[in-house]
């Protein structure tokens, strides 16, 4: 009964020239697989533009003085930084992973729509243009940081009516409409694909992270899109929502900024959580310690993350009760949080670790996330987060997060799905000096911000105090070194996939069923739809994960 | 929930479906997933209105005495019926009665217009603009916000009205048919909070 045979002639559908061409990577493919991969090299590439960026910011503050760019250079950047890094690296590349594996892992032939898909990812290179394109605009880009605070974003001394503040929120808009219809797509097809057997407690961990994240993104983000249409307004048609010499109400736009923008950090870390689950069972060789209470953990951050944002306000006049209650509730976050890390230490404990630079990014994103969630519950005390309120202590917070924890993350996914999704091993060796150079790159550019925040230095600025100058120089000179520890990445990814050695179907010996199949996948991942028997992580244990392996691919040799 | 995909496959049909996307099943959960997030924008627009209106010592514009419910009222009772009218007509659909679809389709529409007459009608007849205060700032916003999604509807209503004309097309239901008739009642749910917030909360 569940030898459903395919119609061989919807295999190759919608797939313009070979389906090894390189050109599908340029066209309009409906395959999650080319999606995926679309997003990933694009995110990339705005990774470097914001890297680009980041080198100059850090470039300026190496002496006390404003001395290499303009100031209103220097607002732009740090604005530009921080909305790259966000709407057009770490959500893209996120896509781009759960897009790419989630079909997979489910058993699933592609995802619930694929030209909604498709529609989505097309979006990214528009709203990049967009952003980009606002150098070009009279007053240049926007200066008002990512969280375009008003009343400083309502500024507009260029008075055009395209002005930087406004492609900034066209862009920041279409990133939502894209985003909205990834989430659609991605929940619609976890809830309704499976494959037969694959029941919610069988899904692997990456999955029920990729959902929880998902679902915030759809109730999370339209309270931005709202908040964002009557800056809008505010900036291009004269409403006075916003606007404090109007009557208007700026509290008023930072709650709907952060009911999104905090839980938008869930957004992004969970898909980590969910590659560190899948990696350190790998290369440990034990199954996942507490597979269904890390599953349910994920849903309970879902829940919390809708109740915590006032945590950025506690400086923005908030009445005491309210600093108390989100107090409480950002601490709360702690315990799922918590109970994940602990499941992690308990699966690395005692096993066979395999030190790759897979399991090291993993391992080095764990300690710095770790790290960062420490200096998180010290924010989430009031009396602490309004001493340290917009000082580097903030960013050197958040930066261990957001890089520590996400980009070590994506390096870490990077790594172990490579042979996956090109079907060629990577360099080990150019893979380890990678993680060496990002590791000590990363730390040596956030950890300084910790005193520096502690001694009182306030972000977003060019210019500063010069008793400040020696841990400044210190987190200068370990951005360069991130700068620099790209290099090996870009040289393994790109010389591995033209020549390196090919890859097996499964070369770390994993259980899951997207390395049951070739690597890469063919067109529609499966001949037959696998049929699942077994719980994930079944390390040390000799059950079959699914009763048909060896028919998975009967179309293989057709082809 | 897996039970889906074992099911599939006793009919040929279904082994086709089970090959492929865009099933009929996975769009209307789809589209009623992108109705709850699209719901939030609304609540988000309906929470800042109380807060600015609780808030507010001079809510009025100067001049302004509020507005007239009489008209608005009508255009509810013509928006809120035509939920039921749609209604009749996807019943004659699941009935094939074509004619019946179309006429009572037709109907929706006529009333849909109707509305969006209606407020045109309102807004170019008031004393105020967008840009006077608060209250005429989140008065257009919440009535056009609105309005644009009725107007969505009406085109959403004519092209499957269009469809209907392909032969054989609405043969064993539409998913086109039965999501347009779910965003039109989504469409007149918010009105009738918006109608309260606006017009009888003064």
């Amino acid at each position: 009964m569940t030898n459903v045979l395919v119609d061989e002639t919807s295999n190759n559908l919608n797939q313009p020239g070979e389906p090894e061409s390189w050109r599908r990577f340029f066209s309009f493919s409906t395959d999650h697989k080319v999606i995926g991969i679309q997003y990933i090299v694009t995110a990339f590439f705005f990774f470097l533009v914001g890297g680009i960026f980041a080198m100059v910011i850090r470039g300026e503050l190496i002496t006390p003085e404003a001395d290499l760019v303009d100031r209103t250079v220097y607002n732009a950047m740090f604005t530009l930084h921080g909305t790259v890094m966000l709407f057009l690296w770490t959500f893209p590349v996120l896509s781009g992973l759960a897009n790419y594996l989630v079909p997979l892992m489910i058993g699933a032939r592609d995802m619930a729509f694929p030209r909604l898909n498709a529609v989505a990812f097309w979006m990214v290179p528009i709203f990049g243009v967009v952003l980009m394109g606002s150098f070009l605009a009279p007053g240049g880009p926007s200066q008002a940081g990512w969280w375009a605070y008003p009343p400083v974003s309502l500024q507009n001394p260029s008075g055009a009516l395209i002005n930087g503040q406004f492609l900034w929120l066209l862009a920041v808009a279409l990133s939502g409409v894209s985003s909205i219809m990834g989430a659609v797509n991605i929940v619609t097809t976890i809830v309704r694909m499976r494959a037969p057997g694959m029941t919610f407690f069988k899904m692997p961990i990456f999955v029920w992270a990729v959902m929880s994240a998902q679902i915030i993104q759809l109730f999370g983000l339209p309270a931005l899109t709202a908040g964002a249409v009557m800056l809008l307004f505010d900036l291009s048609l004269g409403t006075s929502f916003f606007d404090p010499l109007k009557g208007g109400d700026p509290i008023l736009f930072q709650h709907f900024f952060w009911f999104y923008s905090h839980p938008a950090v869930y957004v992004i870390i969970l898909p980590i959580f969910g590659i560190f689950s899948e990696l350190f069972p790998v290369y440990a060789r034990k199954p996942l310690f507490g597979y269904k209470v890390v599953a349910i953990s994920s849903l309970i951050i879902v829940g919390l993350s809708a109740v915590v944002w006032v945590h950025h306000m506690f400086a923005s006049g908030t009445p005491g009760w309210m600093r108390m209650l989100f107090m409480f509730s950002t601490m709360l976050i702690a315990v799922p949080t918590g109970i994940k890390v602990f499941a992690w230490v308990a699966t690395i404990w005692g096993g066979k670790l395999r030190l790759t630079s897979a399991m090291l990014f993993a391992l080095g994103g764990l300690i710095m996330f770790v790290f960062a969630g420490i200096t998180g519950i010290m924010l989430a005390a009031v009396p602490v987060d309004i001493h340290v309120n917009n000082t580097y202590f903030v960013v050197g917070h958040f930066h261990y997060v957001i890089y520590g924890a996400t980009v070590m993350g994506v390096y870490a996914a990077l790594y172990h799905w490579f042979p996956k999704m090109t079907g060629r091993m990577y360099n080990e060796g150019l893979g380890k000096l990678h993680f060496v150079l990002t590791f000590i790159g990363a730390n040596l550019n956030f950890f300084p911000m910790h005193p520096l925040g502690l001694e009182g230095m306030p972000r977003r600025v060019a210019s500063y105090d010069p008793e400040f100058a020696f841990w400044n120089v210190i987190a200068s000179l370990g951005a360069f070194l991130l700068g620099i520890s790209t290099l090996p990445f870009i040289l393994n990814m790109v010389g591995s996939w033209i020549q390196g050695e090919k890859a097996p179907n499964n070369p770390w010996r994993a259980i899951g069923i997207e390395w049951l199949v070739s690597s890469p996948p063919s067109h529609e991942n499966f001949e037959v739809l696998p049929v699942v028997v077994a719980s994930p992580y079944g390390y040390g244990k000799s059950d079959p994960l699914v009763s048909n392996a060896d028919d998975l691919e009967v179309a293989h040799e057709h082809h | 929930m897996s039970t889906t995909n074992l099911d599939s496959s006793l009919t040929d049909e279904a082994v086709l479906q089970a090959s492929g996307h865009d099933e009929p099943d996975n769009r209307m959960f789809g589209f009623i997933v992108f109705l709850l997030s699209e719901s939030v924008i609304f609540l988000s627009f309906f929470v800042g209105y109380i807060v600015y209106k609780t808030a507010a010592t001079d809510w009025l514009p100067l001049g302004v005495e509020g507005l007239d419910v009489r008209e608005p009222a009508i255009n509810t009772v013509v928006l809120v019926s035509s939920s039921f009218v749609i209604y009749f007509a996807e019943r004659y659909l699941h009935a094939n009665n074509i004619w019946g679809f179309r006429i009572f389709w037709l109907l929706t529409m006529a009333m849909g217009s109707y509305f969006l007459y209606g407020q045109a009608v309102e807004w170019s007849g008031l004393e105020f603009g967008i840009t006077d205060g608060l209250f005429g700032g989140t008065f257009y916003l919440l009535t056009g916000f609105h309005g644009l999604h009725v107007l969505t509807g009406v085109l959403l209503q004519l092209i499957m009205l269009g469809r209907s004309f392909i032969p054989g097309n609405y043969d064993g239901g539409e998913f086109g048919v039965a999501a347009t008739s779910l965003f039109w009642h989504f469409v007149d749910v918010i009105w009738i909070v918006l109608f309260l917030l606006i017009y009888i909360w003064q």
